[in-house]
């Protein structure tokens, strides 16, 4: 009984050692086609397209609402202690150091992250990621290194206008709903937010482009062949990109405190 | 390593398809694919067991066998797709197992894969994807590839579809789209993984009669893999049996039909109507009713 127990928790360890290594491998390998000609900048152009362009619509609407929250929540907590006037440094310094960057990052885990899974899972059931091979296109360069170069690009991008709209948000509901001064909001964050909060932010972003991209591609181009395998890919690509960018945002912010 | 592509339709430009074929006989005497004891495991399971195969050159050699026996694997084998656990597999006598993979893309250009699924790209049209190789792969300008492509499309009768996508197409036309992406590089080689499959008898027949044409007229060696029985003796040169992971019997088309290995015999006799297996009769493009 016992035995059997330390030898099913052995074959677990040894199965998670493995699939991590099968992991960096794959990062180096798509980091080391990435760097050799030829360069696919359609295919990066088309997939800032997809996972940035499309994203905007949920990125602007996440950040207004957590913005929208932040300021009630901020509002009420702060008036306890007659400090409404930091409300803006509160919302300001929430949104830019870790709600922008980790939001922006779940939502293009659910939005494209899921998506990119799917296709190249499907690429691979339907022996498309196999024909690239056979005409001697490596699928790693032409499927998997465009998608990882736009995510870490457009990361970024999307993690500023989550964080703008957010901070507005909170400028529409605090200033123009509960009453807070318009030159408190904004004097508040002048004063509170320094540029290292700002590239803080914006390093977490680029980190958890990494992490969502690589994550999705691995786990679509090795998903086992049947529908049923794909839909579990797909849902373990997105918990493990969330979960991962989750851990990730706290070795960094401590790293960054 | 490097061996220059024929062009197909440069080939078509010298001549006939009597050139082709005088070529392709004139090197027939040594088999471009040879198979040496290769053995695979998939999945815990046994599926290679030591298979040897000669491919000869210029001819359509066709690997039969049970459904999940393994002849799909065995043909990716030959190009690379899959590495066997033990073995070789030797293209024009090298050992593609030993290669890294950009000596292995370099053998690859003689190969091209029609694949059971036709596996064209989702994400472009019909043109795209047979232009896909030759923008990849050559520096052609683009109204040399357009005039290629669209020969291409004429050669397998698809002539106008070129802006449809896959998801778009009938399953013989996502057939005739693979093949015509097949044929565009003018490979020396061409595999095709169980090419009927899912196709109505009619359609399954027409795509056959395609393969045959387009191997006469371009010459290249085609192996195929496939269990129609009897539609395959018709469009083979060569027949294999793959049985319990090793090929069990190997000959011409109608020398197979009279095999004497009694496991063969079973397996053949369950699909063909009598008359076709005892007739001994070619059936090539447009000789049947």
């Amino acid at each position: 009984m016992v035995a059997s127990a330390v030898a099913g928790f052995g074959r677990t360890t040894l199965g998670l050692v493995g699939e991590m290594g099968r992991m960096m491998v794959f990062l180096i390998s798509t980091v080391a086609w990435m760097v050799r000609p030829p360069f696919r900048f359609l295919q990066v152009l088309k997939q800032i397209h997809f996972i940035g362009v499309k994203s905007l619509f949920v990125i602007v609407l996440t950040g207004a609402f957590t913005g929208m929250v932040l300021g009630l929540q901020g509002y009420y907590s702060l008036r306890k202690f007659g400090a409404e006037g930091w409300l803006g440094s509160a919302v300001a310094l929430s949104i830019i150091r870790e709600l922008g960057p980790v939001l922006s990052a779940l939502m293009v885990t659910g939005r494209a992250g899921s998506a990119m899974t799917a296709e190249i899972g499907i690429m691979r059931i339907t022996e498309q990621i196999d024909a690239l091979d056979t005409m001697a296109v490596n699928p790693m360069q032409y499927l998997i290194a465009p998608k990882v170069l736009a995510s870490v690009l457009v990361m970024p991008m999307l993690c500023s206008i989550f964080d703008l709209i957010g901070i507005y948000g909170g400028y529409l509901v605090g200033v123009e709903l509960l009453g807070v001064s318009s030159g408190a909001y904004t004097s508040s964050m002048e004063s509170s937010v320094e540029w290292k909060d700002v590239y803080g932010g914006f390093l977490k972003a680029i980190s958890f482009g990494v992490i969502v991209s690589w994550v999705c591609t691995y786990k679509g181009y090795n998903t086992t062949m049947s529908a049923e395998g794909l839909g579990t890919a797909t849902t373990e690509a997105v918990v493990l990109s969330s979960v991962l960018i989750l851990i990730w945002d706290y070795f960094v912010t401590s790293v960054l405190m | 390593m490097k061996t220059p592509l024929i062009d197909p339709l440069q080939r078509g430009s010298n001549g006939s398809p009597e050139f082709a074929a005088t070529k392709a006989a004139g090197a027939a005497s040594t088999p471009v694919i040879r198979l040496r004891g290769v053995e695979k495991t998939l999945g815990g399971q046994p599926v290679l067991q030591g298979v040897n195969l000669d491919v000869p050159r210029g001819k359509v050699t066709t690997v039969i066998g049970k459904s999940g026996g393994g002849k799909s694997v065995l043909l990716k084998h030959m190009i690379g797709l899959l590495k066997p656990d033990r073995g070789q597999v030797l293209v024009d006598e090298v050992d593609i197992t030993r290669l890294g993979s950009h000596e292995l893309n370099e053998v690859r250009k003689k190969f091209a894969m029609l694949f059971q699924s036709a596996a064209l790209f989702d994400s472009l049209n019909v043109f795209e994807n047979v232009a896909f190789p030759l923008r990849e792969k050559t520096k052609m300008k683009e109204a040399e590839i357009e005039r290629k492509v669209l020969e291409m499309l004429e050669a397998v009768g698809l002539t106008g579809m070129g802006h449809k996508f896959p998801a778009e197409l009938s399953g013989g036309m996502r057939k005739r789209a693979g093949l015509a992406r097949a044929l565009v590089m003018g490979p020396e080689i061409i595999l095709f993984d169980e090419p009927t499959t899912g196709l109505d008898p009619l359609l399954a027949r027409t795509i056959n009669d395609l393969i045959v044409e387009t191997q006469r007229k371009f010459g290249f060696t085609a192996v195929m893999v496939s269990h129609e029985i009897p539609e395959i003796f018709g469009i083979s040169d060569y027949v294999a049996m793959l049985l319990d992971g090793v090929i069990v019997e190997m000959a011409p088309s109608e020398e197979f039909q009279r095999t004497r290995h009694p496991a063969v015999r079973e397996f053949i006799a369950v699909g063909p109507r009598p008359e076709v297996v005892t007739s001994g009769e070619s059936r090539r493009p447009g000789t049947h009713a």
